[in-house]
């Protein structure tokens, strides 16, 4: 890990501590980019815990009653027997995969990661506002980890109600079987809550108040603008999830019944406020992303960000529209029709601001010098990923429609295009852009193409079919499909999906090899590897503690490429003033 | 770069606001958020089952909370003194007002462990004997939102002993009043959820 974090020389001038321990350093550290790095590590750790998760599901779908799981004599006699899968235990699969990918996988690596990494570096600040909350929340999330692996293995397994937590299913355990497995979620779930919001108020107090000089709201780069703007719906989702949360418990350990009819409590409440938080969730765990791309996309086309201010105007409202949309995830709840119909509008609304997101990174690209390096193979991936998820997602949001698909396979199959498909492959953008100037080496690009183009085409094979054994009606969590009459016939998709499935998994372990391969054997990068305009390029790679010598001092908007002033160089840093690169645009 | 070199290490930028003073208003906006989740339950609740519910008065001991509420509101009052005294660079009244807020704060939990311990153990409730949490959704409710506002009056007893300390110890003066007003910020806050759960858990 040496090459983690540059060494710090004496000259980061506000940082005093330049001689410290090898546990200040890289544990207990205050620096954002060695808690950005420690967040990788512990989200790239779960989302190979939740794919594993995925893997012995796909398994039980596709031979139910096949038995024989591979190595399954290394599971414990009550997950496992015989080479069976137990229901309890699929149960507990289904809403740990879920889980374990929204919570501690894909959330934090979007913000945990990227807002802690990229907020100072781009914004030309030396730290967070507040770098001890900092470091707790990351350490928040330590036990919450903890909590998670350790209710697998207490008596009754994991939490098996869904990652939706419907009461009285999971506030009953006379219900699951799931007891004090529930219990430890919903304790690692607050800790969660903790976590996010914390950081979520480092985030904007940041973003607010420490923007380097001539860092104006419209010269932010739009991941900062994304990751501002998912801090907000953060701060004020997650807080609603943790009262929640805390009533569930109670309702499990104290006996009351808020959410258990039989004392008068209501199961509705829990929906309501569990999509409450829900829905802006959805928003929290695409903004990052579609920052991401646009800042790739960008690059990667040597062109500025097509409608600039569209894009920053786009994600406010769908952030805005994220918070009154929560019931199209409750049309079968029994709602009022009239309601119903409110949220199936303000629904559709969100497809303009998605659509004009879409067609400006389109025309980002058009007639742009496509630089088709691994990082922007991913950036538009998720266009393209991200536009079959929208689109399936207009469907849905229309209430008779929902009425016919909900619960099935469809809805599974949407929210892997938009959170796998869109999140995960913005992810790996990423991490294959930005790497280099983390850990100061490039990632090998042979490797990098393959595992997009791995990717991509298993992704599709897995989850495109999927909308068709929905479309038949084969439902959401079922253990065993093989018994229903209107499901005869698929039994052989769901092998190919299993298998494409297992293909899928295994490419992720050749991005595994290829990171920790890089950080030792990887090309040495230089500060700006890219030819980027934003300011976290403008610095060496790594940064040193603390960034900057000197705070730089802003000129102009995130994207300059091919500006028509600049003579020799297809790019202005944010830093760079037209007229002193190129004299003759002093004149303008 | 005309205020680059303001107090602290960082230079601030942006809102002419010190750092710590946005932090704080940007935490109190999440802590909106958690009790309007709580509130927003009690009333959904409540109205599915109000024929569960008590008259005002019958379990809780409204004239005890009320002058508890009275000491709450007045710790706000001397916060409020306390963050002048500083400004003032008063070493006395800064002294004088932190503690005295403290141990308003610190009453107020001892009234509130009181009521608790006089509901669980000696009053009667629907036949069963003792007033808990597992006392159907009015005691659910009561609980739940009373002890989280608690819990909130506790931290801020704690940081309002370390501040104290520190006061006796001339940490505070003109020169350094940050520490009390974004401390005072979360008091407020504090006090006013309670008003909003005193009115509608106990009044009405």
């Amino acid at each position: 890990m040496a090459t983690i974090v540059a060494e710090a020389t004496g000259q980061a001038i506000l940082h005093e501590e330049h001689e410290q321990s090898f546990l200040r350093k890289y544990i207990f550290s205050t620096d954002h980019k060695v808690i950005a790095i420690q967040f990788l590590i512990y989200t790239l750790f779960f989302l190979m815990i939740g794919g594993l998760l995925a893997m012995l599901m796909r398994y039980q779908i596709a031979w139910p009653a096949r038995g024989e799981l591979p190595l399954g004599g290394i599971f414990p006699e009550s997950m496992v027997a015989s080479g069976y899968i137990l229901p309890e235990f699929y149960n507990a699969l289904v809403t740990m995969h879920g889980s374990v990918m929204v919570f501690l996988a894909i959330m934090p690596m979007l913000v945990g990661v990227w807002a802690n990494y990229l907020i100072p570096l781009q914004l030309g600040t030396h730290d967070m506002a507040f770098p001890r909350l900092n470091m707790l929340s990351f350490w928040a999330m330590v036990p919450a980890g903890i909590l998670t692996l350790a209710s697998f293995f207490v008596v009754g397994g994991a939490a098996g109600a869904g990652w939706t937590l419907y009461a009285p299913l999971s506030a009953r355990p006379d219900l699951t079987g799931v007891g004090l497995g529930q219990i430890l979620w919903l304790a690692a779930l607050v800790f969660i809550g903790l976590s996010s919001i914390l950081g979520s108020v480092n985030y904007i107090t940041t973003t607010i108040n420490m923007r380097a000089p001539g860092m104006t709201w419209m010269r932010m780069p739009l991941t900062i603008w994304s990751l501002f703007i998912t801090a907000i719906l953060a701060l004020l989702a997650m807080p609603v999830l943790s009262a929640a949360g805390i009533m569930l418990i109670f309702d499990q350990t104290i006996g009351t019944s808020f959410f258990l009819p039989e004392g008068g409590g209501q199961p509705l409440l829990w929906q309501h406020l569990f999509w409450f938080f829900g829905h802006p969730e959805v928003y929290i765990l695409i903004l990052p992303a579609m920052g991401f791309t646009s800042e790739i996309l960008s690059v990667g086309s040597r062109k500025p960000v097509f409608g600039y201010k569209a894009m920053v105007l786009a994600l406010v409202s769908i952030a805005f529209l994220g918070f009154i949309v929560w019931g199209h995830h409750m049309f079968q709840s029994g709602m009022n029709p009239m309601l119903g119909l409110t949220f199936t509008v303000s629904t559709l609304f969100i497809a303009v601001p998605s659509a004009i997101k879409t067609f400006n990174w389109m025309g980002t690209m058009w007639r742009g010098n496509l630089q088709l390096h691994s990082a922007m193979l991913f950036a538009i991936g998720f266009v393209a990923m991200f536009a079959i998820g929208g689109l399936s997602g207009v469907f849905m949001a229309s209430t008779p429609v929902d009425i016919y698909i909900h619960d099935t396979y469809f809805i599974v199959a949407h929210i892997h295009y938009v959170l796998f498909g869109g999140s995960l492959f913005a992810l790996f953008g990423a991490i294959y852009f930005w790497y280099p100037k983390m850990f100061g080496r490039m990632m090998n690009e042979t490797m990098g193409k393959i595992h997009f183009w791995l990717t991509f085409v298993f992704f599709n094979l897995v989850f495109f079919p999927m909308h068709g054994v929905g479309m038949v009606g084969m439902m959401r969590r079922i253990y065993d499909s093989t018994g229903y009459a209107h499901l005869q016939g698929i039994e052989d998709t769901n092998a190919i999906i299993t298998w494409a499935a297992f293909g899928l998994f295994a490419s992720g372990f050749l991005f595994a090899f290829n990171f920790f391969w890089s950080l030792k054997k990887g090309r040495k990068a230089e500060a700006n590897p890219w030819n980027a305009t934003t300011l976290e390029w403008q610095t060496p790679s790594p940064p040193k503690h603390g960034n900057w010598e000197e705070i730089p001092v802003v000129y102009h908007g995130p994207h300059e490429y091919s500006h028509p002033d600049v003579e020799d160089k297809d790019w202005l840093a944010q830093n760079e003033r037209p007229d002193v690169v190129s004299p003759a645009a002093g004149s303008h | 770069m005309a205020h680059a070199a303001t107090a602290g290490r960082v230079p601030e930028r942006g809102l002419d606001v010190y750092t710590q003073k946005v932090g704080m208003w940007v935490f109190l906006c999440s802590e909106v958020m958690f009790f309007a989740g709580l509130i927003g339950s009690y009333v959904v609740l409540r109205f599915g089952a109000a024929d569960t519910w008590a008259e005002p008065g019958d379990v809780l001991n409204v004239p005890v909370t009320a002058f508890n509420t009275f000491l709450l509101i007045c710790s706000s009052v001397t916060m409020v003194k306390a963050f002048a005294a500083a400004q003032e660079g008063d070493q006395r009244g800064i002294k004088l007002y932190l503690l005295l807020t403290t141990l308003l704060g610190a009453t107020f939990l001892g009234v509130q462990v009181y009521e608790y311990i006089e509901l669980v153990l000696h009053k009667s409730w629907q036949g069963s004997h003792g007033f808990t949490p597992a006392a159907g959704l009015y005691g659910a409710t009561f609980f739940t939102m009373t002890g989280f506002h608690g819990f909130h009056v506790l931290l801020g007893v704690i940081c309002l002993a370390w501040a104290t300390i520190r006061a006796w110890r001339g940490h505070w003066g003109a020169d350094n009043t940050h520490g009390i007003e974004v401390l005072g910020l979360y008091w407020h806050f504090v006090d006013l959820v309670w008003i909003i759960l005193f009115t509608i858990v106990y009044l009405i």
